[in-house]
């Protein structure tokens, strides 16, 4: 919205600079954006809040620097004469919606002569940009801009014979070609003004074409009527068409101002087209609206503010945005006007006070009370931690939310996974964001693949975030993942050679995390996930629950998002991590006597699990196996086809006394004995 | 014979100052000391003397035999100072080149201004709050003071899931869940950060956006609190030579509203592209909370007071760390987040 500042001059007397007024205003809650130099004048651009809609108004805008600046409010002085004839002579009205149209109101002109508007008058319009077409259709554009209230002018003489306009819904299936040359199919949410049953125009948005102003206009009927601010903006939207009169009536315009406008256009319209103004004004109000009255309590001011205002100055405040108000036991009992319609509570009026005494008046204190201790619950402690140690290894990224089907596709997901339950958007700004992720792992792909595209290499990404599955009749379930795809080598620099980022890379960075976050007992066991490398893929699991899988990348998945190289990845759910962590630790003694260690090689068929060669060691080692590692494994040249060598390095001790040779030969043989008839390992 | 043993003392002395490996220094002990050295000889001689001679040379010999004992330990001590002084000097490297690497990483923007926010009002006592990101309308709208068909719904371009669910287009909905939980117990004091969702996309507005909001509800609560708080953090998140504005503005959920500026930190207030020459750039949004939202929440409004604020993180972010593009904070391109 543009202001003229010579416009607003006319109704208001200031000796403030533009640059003075708009920091004024600014600081009083009316944001002007820029100023313009146009023609000895200066055009306020305004940046009005949704509350604020009375401003859209010259008249109204004037208000708020008569009371920012203590001057007089000056009027627009509305000066014609009637004729002899009378209105109900000319036009009946009548509404059948008054939900949507609480009050209609009309004057008919005659005998104008229609021709451009002075030019006076077109430079303002052009100055708020408004385009000058006729001194009629001006005049009612240049009344709008001035007391925030939209007129519509019909041809008189186009109208039936009838003469009795009709306020009405329309019908389904109605249509009306409006002024913009569209025709438009209408529903029942739509308000018309009609004419004889005709449409003559689209209430409160914009006319018909069939009663539209032109050369050959001799007699008009002036419209002037308030329509509800959420019946507008439902067909507005419902149109996909927007006015300069819609969206004055989507803010709220005073139903009390009605009068005052067609009385303000009939009079200009005689000056500038020597018409004659048919005595009197059809008025359709079948409701009259009772103002509102707010109680306004200076403590409760002082008390919300922490100011210290007195009750005069709260008086003075009210009086000069021409508020009227009556004393009540020293509160006030305020008559909110009709064109401030975002004033209803106690607060609204606050505000008011707050914005004339200045935001920077108000002192600024620190609250005082009760101390409380700020803090973080466990899980977002726990989340933390997590997050910190996945920046010691990988870039953090942030994907969006929303995916595209397309993924899950490129991911190989079964046909009846789980995962393509998805939440829908009901409006996506697009088709590759239009549902809601339920794994994290294709956005970091497709960050994988848009960094190799650039030309990045040796990439390590994780992301900490939502995913969400569909619950019926309820929210989604929103579970945290965290994930992390890498491809390349882990730079070294020039001191050492390279680490290729694979399988067991990425493998022992989970199992350090999962030592921080105290995590136990972890199995890996084979993955059936096709979106990984059928060899190389794991699902992770803790006490028979599902933490989460890794593995390198299906080539076929990696095909689909273009990633040349090898990439290796993980997911895993970041609630149940939370549920399975025990960060309690108990501090075993440091033993005194001294430990065995004994190595030994044992050679076992390819397909076999170095896992399953574990838990064998361990049951048959019994409490004098301390420790058990794997050091070494080995497949090729002295190793049988089809066959490996593992090497292991076991600890044996006893906590009360030192190992005798003997004991720990016992221990040996056994896991031997056991290795050989569970695995069928042969020993090297 | 004593000439004889001063004349060997003085060659010997002589010879051990001279000596410079530990090969030399040993053949002057053996030649001297050894079972067949010198010394060993000279002495052998002396079972032919008269006891009083004897003794007197016995003695000398003794004296000769400890010096030169002792001046052999001393050049040992020093040849072996040398020699580690001369290990040391050839193991020199050069200390300039770059240390071994490690995996590498690192944290988000958005995250570490995130952290830092929280960090500051968790200083104050303010807890951290989170909810769900597809919200009901009634948490996300109705109850914040935004009934349907609202203007103000204008103010947010919502993605709807069906005509009751929808992507929050804030985090103020925790305002609401957490008071649910609270009332009537005071004070309410949360910090809420959080993904919200926007139906906008440009070069300065995202559909998935970062938010983080705090609330302080208690029973004598001032918007000269709010002031005071909220210029605090400014200064700490920004520097302490920040100057703050308040300017009113609206907000359903709030009244008074209000928005807050910091002098432009690209121009420190002279004007410049980055605050369009205004020296002041738009950072938050705050206000009283709305009686009809603490209504809502379960507490009466006579009761308690309370403020609320709430700021897009890749503002702060872009403001902070100078990033010139908004898009460049969701491409995750490791050149830029290698820099944080």
């Amino acid at each position: 919205m543009h202001a003229s500042i010579n416009w607003l001059k006319e109704y208001v007397n200031f000796t403030w600079t533009a640059e003075e007024l708009a920091h004024r205003l600014t600081m009083a809650g009316i944001a002007i954006e820029g100023i313009e130099d146009v023609n000895n004048d200066k055009i306020l651009a305004l940046d009005l809040t949704p509350n604020r809609g009375d401003c859209l108004g010259i008249i109204n805008l004037a208000r708020e620097v008569a009371a920012l600046s203590g001057s007089e409010l000056l009027m627009p002085e509305i000066n014609f004469t009637e004729n002899n004839e009378s209105i109900h002579d000319y036009v009946k009205v009548e509404i059948t919606a008054p939900d949507l149209c609480p009050r209609y109101t009309a004057r008919v002109i005659k005998n104008v002569k229609i021709k451009p508007s002075p030019e006076w008058m077109q430079t303002r319009l052009l100055s708020c940009g408004v385009r000058p077409i006729n001194n009629v259709v001006d005049v009612t554009n240049y009344v709008m801009l001035e007391c925030n209230q939209p007129l519509h002018a019909f041809d008189y003489d186009l109208l039936s014979n009838a003469k009795t306009i009709l306020v009405r819904r329309a019908q389904p299936g109605e249509k009306i070609t409006t002024l913009d040359g569209v025709d438009r199919n209408l529903n029942q949410e739509a308000l018309l003004i009609t004419d004889n049953g005709r449409p003559v125009a689209l209430a409160g948005i914009m006319g018909g074409q069939n009663t539209e102003i032109g050369e050959q206009t001799i007699n008009v009927l002036l419209e002037s009527a308030y329509f509800q601010n959420i019946g507008i903006r439902k067909s507005s939207r419902m149109l996909g068409l927007r006015s300069d009169s819609s969206i004055r009536f989507e803010k709220g315009t005073d139903i009390n101002g009605v009068i005052f406008a067609v009385n303000r256009a009939a009079a200009l319209l005689q000056e500038l087209g020597e018409a004659e103004v048919i005595r009197g004004v059809s008025d359709c109000y079948p409701h009259t609206l009772n103002h509102k009255h707010v109680l306004l309590r200076p403590a409760r001011v002082n008390h919300v503010l922490g100011t210290s205002i007195s009750s005069g100055q709260v008086k003075q405040y009210i009086s000069s945005l021409k508020f009227d108000w009556e004393d009540q036991g020293g509160d006030l009992l305020v008559q909110v006007p009709s064109y401030r319609p975002d004033i209803d509570q106690e607060v609204d009026l606050i505000e008011e006070v707050a914005r004339l005494h200045g935001y920077e008046n108000i002192p600024a204190q620190l609250p005082w009370g009760i101390t409380t201790q700020g803090g973080l619950t466990s899980f977002q402690k726990f989340r933390d931690n997590l997050s910190n140690f996945m920046i010691g290894s990988f870039y953090e990224t942030v994907n969006y939310s929303f995916i595209s089907d397309r993924f899950f596709e490129m991911m190989r997901l079964p046909k009846d996974s789980p995962l393509r339950n998805v939440v829908r958007l009901a409006n996506p700004l697009s088709e590759e964001q239009s549902i809601m992720r339920t794994m994290l792992l294709p956005g970091l792909l497709d960050t994988l693949s848009r960094n190799l595209a650039r030309k990045n290499s040796n990439l390590a990404f994780f992301e900490l975030g939502s995913v969400f599955h569909p619950r019926l009749e309820a929210q989604p379930e929103e579970v945290l993942k965290v994930a992390a795809a890498v491809t390349g080598r882990q730079e070294a620099g020039w001191c050492k050679s390279e680490i290729e980022m694979d399988f067991y890379y990425l493998k022992g960075i989970v199992e350090k995390l999962f030592k921080i976050l105290g995590i136990t007992d972890v199995r890996w066991m084979v993955c059936k996930d096709p979106g990984y490398h059928p060899g190389r893929s794991a699902v992770i699991t803790c006490q028979d629950k599902e933490i989460g899988t890794m593995g390198e990348l299906h080539p076929l998945v990696l095909q689909n998002f273009d990633i040349k190289s090898r990439a290796c990845a993980f997911e895993l759910d970041v609630n149940r991590m939370f549920e399975l962590s025990h960060l309690k630790v108990m501090m075993q003694g440091i033993p005194k006597y001294p430990a065995v260690e004994r190595d030994l090689a044992i050679v076992i068929k390819e397909d076999i699990n170095a896992a399953d060669a574990l838990i064998i060691i361990r049951e048959a080692g019994g409490t004098l196996l301390q420790n058990v590692a794997i050091f070494d494994v080995y497949a090729g040249e002295q190793v049988a086809e089809g066959y490996k060598s593992i090497a292991f390095k076991m600890t044996f001790q006893a906590q009360d006394r030192t190992l005798t040779e003997a004991e720990v030969n016992n221990s040996l043989d056994e896991i031997r004995a056991q290795l050989e008839l569970r695995v069928n390992a042969s020993l090297r | 014979m004593i000439e004889k043993l001063t004349t060997i003392r003085v060659e010997a002395e002589k010879n051990i100052s001279g000596v410079n490996d530990y090969g030399s220094l040993n053949e002057i002990r053996v030649k001297i000391l050894g079972r067949k050295g010198e010394i060993t000889q000279l002495l052998r001689g002396l079972k032919d003397l008269d006891p009083e001679k004897r003794a007197e040379v016995g003695c000398v010999a003794n004296e000769v035999k400890d010096t030169l004992e002792r001046l052999i330990e001393d050049k040992t001590q020093q040849l072996r100072a040398l020699e580690l002084e001369m290990r040391l000097q050839q193991e020199r490297i050069d200390i300039t080149l770059p240390g071994m690497l490690g995996p590498t990483g690192g944290q988000h923007p958005i995250t570490r201004v995130t952290n830092e926010v929280k960090d500051i009002f968790m200083g104050m006592g303010f807890t951290v709050a989170e909810g769900p990101e597809v919200e009901i309308d009634y948490y996300n709208f109705e109850a914040l003071n935004v009934p349907r068909d609202h203007p103000a719904r204008d103010m947010q371009d919502t993605f709807y899931i069906t005509e009751d669910m929808l992507l929050r287009t804030h985090t103020s909905p925790v305002q609401i869940r957490t008071m649910e939980k609270m009332a009537p117990r005071l004070p309410v004091k949360i910090i809420v950060p959080g993904r919200v969702y926007r139906k906008d996309d440009d070069a300065t507005h995202s559909p998935m956006f970062h938010q983080i909001e705090g609330l302080l509800i208690d029973e004598r609560i001032t918007f000269a609190n709010l002031k005071a708080m909220l210029m605090l953090f400014a200064r700490k998140v920004f520097g302490e030579e920040v100057q703050v504005r308040y300017r009113p503005s609206f907000f359903p959920f709030t009244e008074p509203s209000a928005e807050m500026d910091i002098s432009c930190v690209n121009c420190r207030g002279e004007g410049c592209r980055v605050c369009s020459y205004t020296g002041w750039l738009e950072i938050l949004g705050a206000g009283m909370v709305n009686p009809r939202v603490l209504e809502y929440g379960g507490y009466d409004p006579e009761k308690c007071t309370g403020f609320a604020f709430g700021m897009g993180i890749e503002r702060i972010a872009m403001l902070k760390y100078k990033i010139n593009d908004m898009r460049l904070l969701f491409d995750n391109d490791k050149r830029f987040l290698k820099q944080f």
